[in-house]
């Protein structure tokens, strides 16, 4: 009996967005008398950060400080149109309609400026910090928090803007096949090493280590959680995550946390990661969708690694130490 | 059965309840006196979200009948955390990005407070004992044991500035 120890790699191209029957997300924007700006979307934030990406989209966009924006989300009785979040498109779809929305907002801010500086539209400019100024003529500064309650008590104006961004639905050219599913793909490679005992067949999941590139990372930190917690994700899925029962009887079948099996802080990997950004074409400012993904590669990459620490090949998840053991079994009979 | 009251101290300050026989202490913080940082993940002690202190020690409230911390002393996240800003432990969850949904950070915070009051420098290896009924579906729990280290560090540099002040003073 030993401790056999192996290395795997996978590899996977990940599509942002699916293709649905015209894939639509749309935001809507309005400052309020005291300056910020309200966000407001029926995409749901899921713990991945979508809120703050979108703030910062949005502050980009607008020319102010994060600080001053409110996202306004998963309302769908109240909310602009979305299809959701999944497909990983929601910074991808969201991030467009809200610069979009942005710019008409940030148009209608100009516009009252420009009568309340005596200035042209095209003279002014945002600071990015929430100043709104003359170009070249720093004297001539205002907060945008004072243009916007001055829109609403002096001109009687909204500053508003309005954004959608649809992916058109694609159909199958029917003498090629050819058709554009996805807005953009992200990609990945992963190398994982295992020890596999070979008496009680556990695996030990020694390492997990990837190259992504992702786009442009509107936010570094929320990308690196989503890669750290998506290997995880994915280590469970390759070694013990179902809902199946491990033995023919329903009453087997995990029913709760405590049955259910999950790797726990005992278990982690050393997981690292490098991260690429090559910018999309149409992603908000060169945005990719990451979520998805990230649970994707260290499945096979970790199956990968068990097959060349032991040869033995398994093709259905969760590897469970029986599997292992029984493939081990095969093998010794097989060479006998 | 009837209903009985049971006091208990909250944080510091006496509460009474009146609650039905085996109400859970995790049903009375939650929904008779509104302390949600309590999470209620699964009710049978599987998760770990609902953990609290009785007495400085990290329980399972959704296991705990009420009436068993009658007259005991319950930590909840609540009470630990200051008027203004962030424990220590808080902050190093920020810092670390140690929560993304942010369910079971409350637990990870109480289970992670407990161990450094008894053990203020604890390595890689306490950590991760001490955080083993702890599931988190989200961060892959590397952040989590980070933070742990370096809110261990903060505490450690806050009680020595504590000690030079005093030091001050009593010169």
């Amino acid at each position: 009996m030993a401790r056999l120890r192996g290395t795997g790699m996978a590899a996977v191209n990940y599509p942002t967005g699916m293709n649905l029957g015209g894939d639509p997300s749309q935001a809507l924007i309005h400052a309020t008398t005291s300056g910020s700006f309200v966000v407001s979307l029926s995409a749901t934030d899921l713990g991945q950060g979508l809120k703050t990406v979108i703030g910062q989209i949005a502050a980009e966009t607008l020319g102010v400080e994060f600080g001053e924006i409110v996202v306004d989300t998963a309302d769908t009785d109240t909310g602009p149109h979305d299809m959701g979040t999944f497909a990983s498109r929601a910074t991808h779809r969201v991030g467009n309609a809200v610069i979009a929305a942005a710019t008409e907002a940030r148009q209608a801010l100009l516009d009252v400026a420009s009568e309340e500086l005596e200035a042209a539209v095209e003279d002014l400019e945002i600071d990015g910090h929430g100043n709104l100024m003359v170009k070249g003529v720093p004297s001539r500064s205002v907060r945008v928090a004072d243009i916007a309650a001055l829109a609403q008590f002096k001109y009687g104006r909204t500053i508003a803007g309005r954004g959608s961004y649809m992916k058109p639905k694609s159909i199958v050219d029917p003498e090629t096949g050819a058709m554009d599913p996805d807005s953009t793909e992200a990609h990945a490679c992963t190398v994982a090493e295992v020890e596999v005992d070979t008496e009680t067949g556990e695996v030990t999941v020694l390492s997990i280590r990837s190259a992504y590139e992702v786009g442009r990372q509107v936010n570094p930190a929320l990308v690196a959680g989503q890669i750290e917690g998506g290997a995880w994700m994915g280590m469970s899925h390759a070694l013990y995550e179902t809902t199946a029962p491990y033995y023919p009887a329903v009453d087997h079948s995990p029913r709760d946390f405590s049955e259910y099996l999950m790797p726990g802080t005992l278990e982690m990997p050393i997981v690292e990661s490098v991260i690429l950004e090559m910018p999309s074409s149409n992603g908000p400012y060169g945005v990719k969708g990451l979520g998805e993904m990230t649970a994707n590669s260290p499945i096979p990459a970790i199956v990968n690694a068990i097959y060349h620490a032991t040869g033995v090949r398994i093709d259905e998840l969760p590897v469970t130490p029986e599997k292992i053991l029984r493939g081990l079994d095969a093998m010794a009979h097989a060479s006998s | 059965m009837a209903s009985r009251i049971v006091t208990f101290d909250l944080g510091g300050r006496e509460v009474e309840v009146m609650v039905r026989p085996m109400t859970t202490l995790q049903s009375v913080l939650r929904n008779q006196l509104g302390f949600t940082a309590t999470k209620d993940g699964c009710r049978q002690g599987g998760c770990g979200s609902c953990t609290v202190l009785v007495n400085g020690q990290p329980m399972l409230s959704c296991l705990l009948p009420v009436e068993d911390v009658a007259g005991q002393r319950v930590t909840t996240l609540e009470s630990i955390t200051p008027a203004e800003g962030l424990h220590p432990i808080q902050q190093a969850f920020l810092d670390a990005h140690a929560s993304q949904c942010g369910y079971c950070t409350p637990g990870m915070v109480m289970v992670s407070k407990a161990l450094l009051d008894h053990d203020p420098a604890p390595t890689d290896d306490a950590i991760r004992h001490a955080l083993t009924g702890n599931i988190c579906r989200c961060t892959g729990y590397r952040p989590i044991v980070t933070a742990v280290h370096s809110a261990a560090e903060a505490v450690h540099d806050a009680a020595d500035a504590m000690r030079g002040s005093a030091g001050e003073r009593a010169r």
